[in-house]
């Protein structure tokens, strides 16, 4: 089995956002990128897969030479090669579109992406590629079991989950239950020196479609002071009259 | 042409943001001159949509489009969309929606908009407004294909009332019923609010110590008919369901209210909370970083504060009702 763990290079979660260029770009300045957390889970169910199972595991970003460090991350937890396309990951249908023409051409069985990603948060790039290959597709993926032909997949929906049954050609929309946070790996020192001779293969991108385009980019207006009730009665008071929420 | 919206049902009734997308389509078709069409599946209450100003309903009935299947609902709303030469589409942001929209999106190759929190800043050129990362930004992001998919956020536009005389017409599509990704069980507590949809949503953290104290979160819920959730630490140490797991890279919330109790407020906890409306913390630690992200707060033990806040909400109740 062939699988493919797309990587997103993401702000790590404690970053603080900035726009520059008169608030028509993402300021990186000061800010650490790191492996987008969903797709963590993925690249460690995938591991497994391959540790278990025998599968082959190849990682894949659609990004410019800045994500080298995060692919090598991937590649010293244990990803045998790394694939970026190089152009900038600016609109979720062309990163999708990137990634199926290297999963068609890499003749992967399963692609495995997070539900989104945690800086546009698009949640998209999963189901086009699925759609546009004609690959299955499961969203919010908590539990993947292969078993020869047949797939056991749990998807979390509003108010529980949802056991699915489906097949290779598969696509996850990947997110923690894929395996659990005590599960995921930091890379060792045997896992970087390693993950130097393995190959990160850069390739150019096919024409595509830009479907959106972000304009500008604005903050929350900073929040007002909070009022403090010395009892519960004067909070109850409060969360009635003020706020007008019981 | 026309905007269509997809407004959601489970076992015959509207799911609370089917009013809330039907609002917002209404309130598109009104800025592109045109009015709104609603597909609904399996639903048995529709002609409640002319509340919200939806002028027409597609009405599917099919069996085989029991339960949810993302593909086949994609299939049916780009059979509608083409059928009412429609540009513009409208979901929600459930997890049904989450699933189905992109595949849509590749269907008609259409530009997808997720996280969208008001009605479009300008339809021509097409630009909405979304929470982006992780609600510490927002995007104003322009849609530049002739298909366009908005998933509108939970909570943020809100329902607004419009009596408009409605048509129901029924609407067929060929479903191939041979499912590659059946469903094979569905496994959801009735009776209770969801996290998704609960106005009032009661979250505690690891300040509550166990899972043992947690008898008083729920009954706190209970009274407030809110759904229950929990801080990250809460749920990776199994004290609680990964379900109620929210923040940035849990689930979002969005409700009305937000109640915290024991949750320090750290960064990517708020990034997943911040779109509720009032915010509540309850914390003995009077420099929790909460207090600086809250509307309301009581400093003091949670375990002192929350019977306490139980019995006067009861007793509120009861002097309100
Ligand atoms: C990549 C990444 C992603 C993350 N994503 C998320 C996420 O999505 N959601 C999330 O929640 N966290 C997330 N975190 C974890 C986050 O950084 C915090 O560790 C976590 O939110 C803290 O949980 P807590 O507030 O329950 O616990 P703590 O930080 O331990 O806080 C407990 C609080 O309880 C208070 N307390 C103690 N006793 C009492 C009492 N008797 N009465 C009242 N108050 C009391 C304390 O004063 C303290 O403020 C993430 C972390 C990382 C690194």
């Amino acid at each position: 089995m062939k699988v493919l763990v797309c990587i997103s290079n993401v702000p790590d979660t404690t970053s603080k956002i900035n726009f520059t260029d008169g608030d028509t770009k993402f300021d990186t300045n000061g800010v650490q990128f790191v492996i987008n957390p969903n797709d963590e889970f993925g690249l460690t169910r995938a591991m497994w897969l391959k540790e278990k199972q025998g599968a082959t595991v190849h990682v894949a970003t659609v990004g410019e030479a800045n994500v080298e460090p995060t692919m090598r991350k991937a590649l010293a937890i244990g990803a045998d090669e790394a694939i970026r396309i190089n152009a900038v990951p600016t609109d979720g249908f062309f990163v999708a579109q990137q990634l199926a023409e290297v999963v068609k051409k890499g003749g992967y069985d399963l692609v495995i992406g997070g539900r989104e990603s945690i800086d546009y948060n698009g949640g998209m790039v999963p189901g086009i590629l699925a759609s546009l290959l004609d690959m299955n597709f499961v969203n919010t993926c908590i539990k993947l079991e292969i078993d020869g032909e047949t797939i056991t997949a749990v998807r979390e929906i509003d108010g529980g989950k949802e056991t699915l049954s489906t097949s290779l050609p598969l696509v996850v929309g990947g997110q923690k239950g894929l395996v659990e946070e005590s599960d995921l790996r930091i890379p060792n020192m045997r896992g970087i020196m390693m993950a130097r001779k393995k190959a990160l293969n850069v390739v150019e991108p096919i024409e595509g479609i830009h479907a959106t385009d972000d304009k500008k980019f604005d903050k929350p207006a900073p929040k007002g002071d909070i009022k403090l009730a010395d009892n519960v009665d004067e909070l109850v008071t409060l969360l009635h009259n003020e706020a007008k929420v019981i | 042409m026309s905007v269509i919206v997809y407004t959601e049902s489970e076992n015959g009734k509207f799911k609370k943001n089917a009013h809330e997308v039907a609002s917002y389509a209404t309130k598109v078709a009104q800025q592109m001159g045109t009015t709104a069409t609603a597909v609904s599946i399996n639903c048995s209450e529709n002609e409640t949509l002319g509340d919200y100003g939806i002028s027409k309903v597609l009405n599917v009935q099919d069996d085989s489009l029991k339960p949810f299947n993302a593909k086949a609902f994609a299939d049916v709303l780009a059979s509608a969309i083409s059928s009412e030469n429609a540009t513009v589409l409208i979901v929600s942001s459930s997890s049904d929606a989450k699933y189905m929209a992109p595949l849509l999106a590749a269907k008609l190759k259409a530009g997808y908009v997720p996280n969208v929190v008001t009605a479009p800043e300008s339809t021509s050129p097409f630009q909405v407004k979304r929470t982006a990362f992780s609600n510490k930004g927002f995007a104003h992001t322009e849609i530049t294909t002739e298909i366009k998919i908005i998933g509108v956020s939970n909570n943020a536009f809100g329902t607004i009332e419009n009596k408009t005389d409605i048509t129901v017409e029924d609407f067929s599509v060929d479903v191939d019923s041979n499912f590659k990704t059946k469903s094979t069980n569905i496994d959801k507590v009735v009776g209770k609010a969801t996290i998704a949809d609960a106005d009032i949503v009661v979250s505690a953290g690891r300040g509550l110590k166990g899972p043992e104290n947690w008898g008083m979160i729920e009954e706190l819920a209970d009274v407030l008919g809110a759904a229950t959730a929990c801080s990250k630490p809460v749920s990776d140490l199994g004290w609680r369901p990964h379900g109620e797991h929210v923040g940035q890279t849990g689930k979002p919330v969005a409700s009305n209210l937000y109640i915290a109790i024991g949750i320090s407020g750290a960064i990517q906890h708020l990034a997943g909370v911040s779109a509720s409306k009032t915010k509540v913390v309850i914390n003995n630690d009077p420099e929790a970083p909460f207090f600086k992200a809250a509307d309301y707060g009581i400093v003091g033990d949670a375990f002192e504060v929350v019977p306490e806040l139980i019995e006067k909400l009861k007793e509120f109740k009861a002097q309100n009702s």
